[in-house]
C-alpha cells in the first residue's frame, strides 16, 4: 500500500477563517436576522438585517458602494448593495425590489426571519479622496439604493466635504424611495433635486429628465474640472447621457464613479456571470471610475 | 528536471503500482458515424482498458475537478434558524493516466482563476491538489490548434509526462512521488540515442498541425472589431446550445440554485456549470438581458477567452484543443471565427 497517494486537505487548519485568501472563507455565511421591514413603495422594501453574533457584527466592516450576498437557505442567494451607513457595521439596511423568485419570496417573509450574509464584496466609492471637494450624487430609479450609503457617510462627516448635490429621478412620484428622509437630508446643507418622468395629481415637484437637473447644476459653477467628484447610478440609458454631460462639463473621467449591476451567482469572481470582458463586476466593481468603464466594451 | 527512459512493458507495472488509488484514463466509449472510436475519460479498472493512443476525448477532463453538478452546502433548517454544512466532495486522490498537454495546460489555466486568485475556490482546489497526473504525448488532429495558443507542450501541472519513442517511453519527472514510483520499475537514464529520438518525435509532431489561429495583437484586434458584422454572421449560425462550453476544458462559469427538501427540514445549495451562450446567462431579475442576442453571447465567449483572460493573466483561456469546433452542431470553429474577425477568409 506504499503507493497510496497522500490526501491533501485544502481547508487544513483554515476552517472558519474569514480572510479573502483562505479557502475556508469561500462558503462562510454569517447568520443574520431580519430585524425590521419598512415598505417604501409598492414593490420596494427596506430590510434591516442584523448579524446575530455581536462579535461578528462589530467585526463586519464595509465601505459605501460594496455589496453583500443575502441568502435564504433553500430559496436562493442574491447580491444587494448596502444602503446603510458604514458606521452601523453589521447592522445592515438593504433596499430590495420584489422582482424575481428570490426577492418575491423575500417580500413575503416576516421580521425575525433568519438569513445568511456573506461579504462585503467589491470595490467602493473613494470617500477619503473626495474630502474637501464638491460632490454630485446622481441616481435614477433604484440607483438611489447604492447612493444612500455614501450619502449617509458624507452627511455624518458633513464638514469634511464641500458643496453636496443630490439629483434623483424616478418614473412616478409613487416610485420615489426614501421620501421620509428628504427633510432630514436637507437639514445638512445639501441641494436635493428630485424629478419624476410622469407626475400624478398630488405631485408638486419637478417633472422631466434628470439631465435637466444636471444642466442647471452645471450652469451654477464655472467648471467641474477642479474640486468635484460625481457618483452616478441608474439604468444604462441614464449612464450614457449623464456621463456624457459631466465629461462635457469638464469633469475628469477618473473623478466620476458609477456602480454597475450584473447577474451574480457567487460574488467572488468564480461564476463568471458578471464578467464584462476581462473584468468581474463583483471583484473589480461594482464601483468603477468612468475611465475603466470607457475601456470596457458593453459595460454601459 | 529529471528524465528517465523505460520499456513499454513496464507501463503495466506502473499502472499496477498506482492501482491502490482510483485511476482515470482515456477509454473507448463507442464509435462515431464513420466507424472511428470515440474516447472519453473514465475510471479504469484494468490496464487493458486504457487507450493511451487515443486521438482526443469528446469531453475534457474538467468534470473531475469541476463536476457538472455539485452540492456546495446543505442546511438543517428549523423554526429558529438554520445551520450550514459545507462538504468539498473530495475524499481521496485521483490518478490521471494519460492526459494530453492541452488538457494539462487547461488545468493550469483554471488554477489561475480558481485557485490563485482572491477567494480561492476550495471545491476546485481540493480536487485539483489531489490529482496525480501522468501526461502522454499526442499526434495533432485536424482540429488541434494548441500550437497557436502555446499549449502544445506542458511545462508544469503534471507529475510525470511520457513520450513514445517506439519501444520505450521517455519520462519527464516533475514530482517526488513520481520519482519514487519510477524507482520501483525498471528504468534508466536516457542515452544519446533516446535524446535524438525524443527530439525527432517533437519535431515530427510540429509538422502535422493544420489548424492555426493567428494570435498576434489579437486583444487589440478584438477590441477594434467589436462592432464587426462578422459577429452577426456567426451569431446567425450559432444555436446558443452551449455545447462548446460543455466540452471545453477551460469553461468554468456556473449558476447556483437552492432547493428545499420535501421534509422542509433540510435544504441544499447546488452549483451547475453554465454556458455564456445560453440565453439567460446575463439576464438579471426584472427581465433586462445584458446580452440578448445570440451574436452578443458568441462574441462575449471569444472576448473572454481571447481578450479578457489575456488582459487579466497574460495568457489566453483557450488551449486550442478544438473540442468546441468538433462538437459544434453549427460547425463554428475558433480558427474560422478569429480569421473572419481578423479579415482573413
Amino acid at each position: 500500500m506504499q503507493n497510496k497517494l497522500h490526501f491533501i486537505d485544502v481547508l487544513g487548519r483554515t476552517t472558519g477563517a474569514h480572510r479573502k485568501q483562505d479557502p475556508g472563507s469561500f462558503e462562510y455565511t454569517l447568520p443574520a436576522e431580519i430585524t425590521s421591514i419598512y415598505p417604501l413603495t409598492e414593490t420596494e422594501k427596506l430590510y434591516q438585517i442584523q448579524i446575530i453574533d455581536p462579535e461578528q457584527r462589530n467585526r463586519f466592516s464595509f465601505q459605501p458602494g460594496q455589496f453583500v450576498m443575502l441568502e435564504l437557505p433553500g430559496i436562493g442567494e442574491a447580491p444587494f448593495s448596502i444602503s446603510s451607513s458604514p458606521v452601523r457595521r453589521g447592522d445592515l439596511e438593504l433596499c430590495i425590489r420584489a422582482v424575481g423568485n428570490f426577492t418575491n419570496f423575500l417580500a413575503k417573509v416576516e421580521r425575525g426571519t433568519r438569513v445568511g450574509i456573506t461579504g462585503p464584496f467589491g470595490t467602493h466609492f473613494p470617500l477619503e479622496k473626495m474630502q474637501g471637494q464638491d460632490i454630485l450624487l446622481i441616481g435614477g430609479g433604484l440607483g438611489i439604493v447604492p447612493l444612500r450609503s455614501p450619502l449617509l457617510a458624507v452627511l455624518e462627516n458633513r464638514s469634511r466635504y464641500g458643496r453636496v448635490d443630490i439629483m434623483y429621478g424616478a418614473k412616478t412620484p409613487a416610485e420615489l424611495l426614501f421620501t421620509y428622509q428628504y427633510e432630514e437630508w436637507r437639514r445638512f446643507d445639501i441641494n436635493l433635486g428630485i424629478t419624476v418622468d410622469k407626475a400624478d395629481k398630488s405631485w408638486k415637484g419637478r417633472t422631466g429628465l434628470i439631465t435637466e437637473l444636471l444642466k442647471e447644476r452645471i450652469k451654477q459653477t464655472a467648471s467641474l474640472r477642479e474640486n468635484t467628484y460625481a457618483i452616478v447610478c441608474g439604468p444604462p440609458v441614464m449612464f450614457h447621457f449623464v456621463c456624457k454631460m459631466l465629461t462635457e462639463a469638464g469633469l475628469p473621467m477618473q473623478k466620476m464613479f458609477v456602480s454597475l449591476e450584473r447577474r451574480m451567482h457567487c460574488g467572488r469572481g468564480k461564476c463568471c456571470r458578471c464578467n464584462i470582458g476581462s473584468t468581474y463586476t463583483c471583484l473589480d466593481g461594482p464601483v468603477f471610475d468612468y475611465w475603466s468603464v470607457m475601456n470596457l466594451k458593453e459595460a454601459i | 528536471m529529471i528524465f528517465k527512459v523505460f520499456k513499454k512493458q513496464e507501463l503495466a507495472r506502473l499502472h499496477e503500482l498506482l492501482a491502490v488509488n482510483i485511476i482515470v484514463g482515456p477509454v473507448v466509449k463507442g464509435k462515431d458515424r464513420n466507424g472511428k472510436p470515440l474516447y472519453d475519460f473514465d475510471v479504469v479498472y484494468d490496464f487493458n482498458e486504457l487507450a493511451l493512443d487515443y486521438t482526443q476525448t469528446v469531453h475534457s477532463p474538467k468534470r473531475f475537478v469541476l463536476p457538472y453538478h455539485e452540492t456546495l452546502s446543505t442546511f438543517a433548517v428549523s423554526r429558529d434558524g438554520w445551520e450550514k454544512h459545507v462538504d468539498l466532495n473530495v475524499y481521496r486522490p485521483l490518478v490521471f493516466f494519460g492526459m494530453h498537454a492541452c488538457d494539462i495546460n487547461a488545468l493550469n489555466k483554471l488554477d489561475l482563476v480558481l485557485a490563485q486568485s482572491t477567494y480561492p475556490n476550495p471545491y476546485y482546489m481540493g480536487k485539483r491538489k489531489n490529482l496525480f497526473i501522468i501526461g502522454i504525448d499526442c499526434n495533432p488532429e485536424p482540429q488541434c490548434f494548441c500550437r497557436s495558443m502555446g499549449a502544445d507542450s506542458a511545462i508544469h501541472g503534471f507529475d510525470l509526462f511520457l513520450t513514445d519513442l517506439g519501444g520505450r517511453y521517455f519520462a519527464e519527472i516533475l514530482s517526488a512521488t513520481a520519482f519514487d514510483l519510477l524507482s520501483q520499475i525498471s528504468c534508466k537514464d536516457p542515452s544519446a540515442k533516446d535524446l535524438a529520438l525524443y527530439k525527432q518525435a517533437t519535431n515530427g509532431k510540429n509538422k502535422h498541425y493544420t489548424a492555426k489561429v493567428e494570435t498576434s495583437d489579437l486583444t487589440k484586434i478584438l477590441d477594434l472589431e467589436f462592432e464587426s458584422p462578422a459577429w452577426d454572421a456567426w451569431g446567425e449560425k450559432c444555436l446558443s446550445c452551449g455545447t462548446c462550453a460543455n466540452v471545453c476544458p477551460t469553461c468554468y462559469c456556473y449558476g447556483v440554485e437552492e432547493h428545499v427538501d420535501l421534509d422542509l427540514t433540510h435544504a441544499s445549495k447546488t452549483k451547475s456549470l453554465h454556458s455564456c451562450n445560453l440565453i439567460d446567462f446575463a439576464k438579471v431579475a426584472g427581465g433586462h438581458n445584458f446580452r440578448p442576442t445570440s451574436a452578443s453571447r458568441l462574441k462575449y465567449r471569444y472576448y473572454h477567452k481571447h481578450r479578457g483572460f489575456v488582459e487579466a493573466f497574460e495568457e489566453s483561456l483557450c488551449v486550442g484543443c478544438g473540442r468546441c469546433g468538433a462538437a459544434c452542431l453549427a460547425d463554428i470553429t475558433p480558427p474560422e471565427v478569429i480569421a473572419s474577425v481578423r479579415g482573413k477568409e
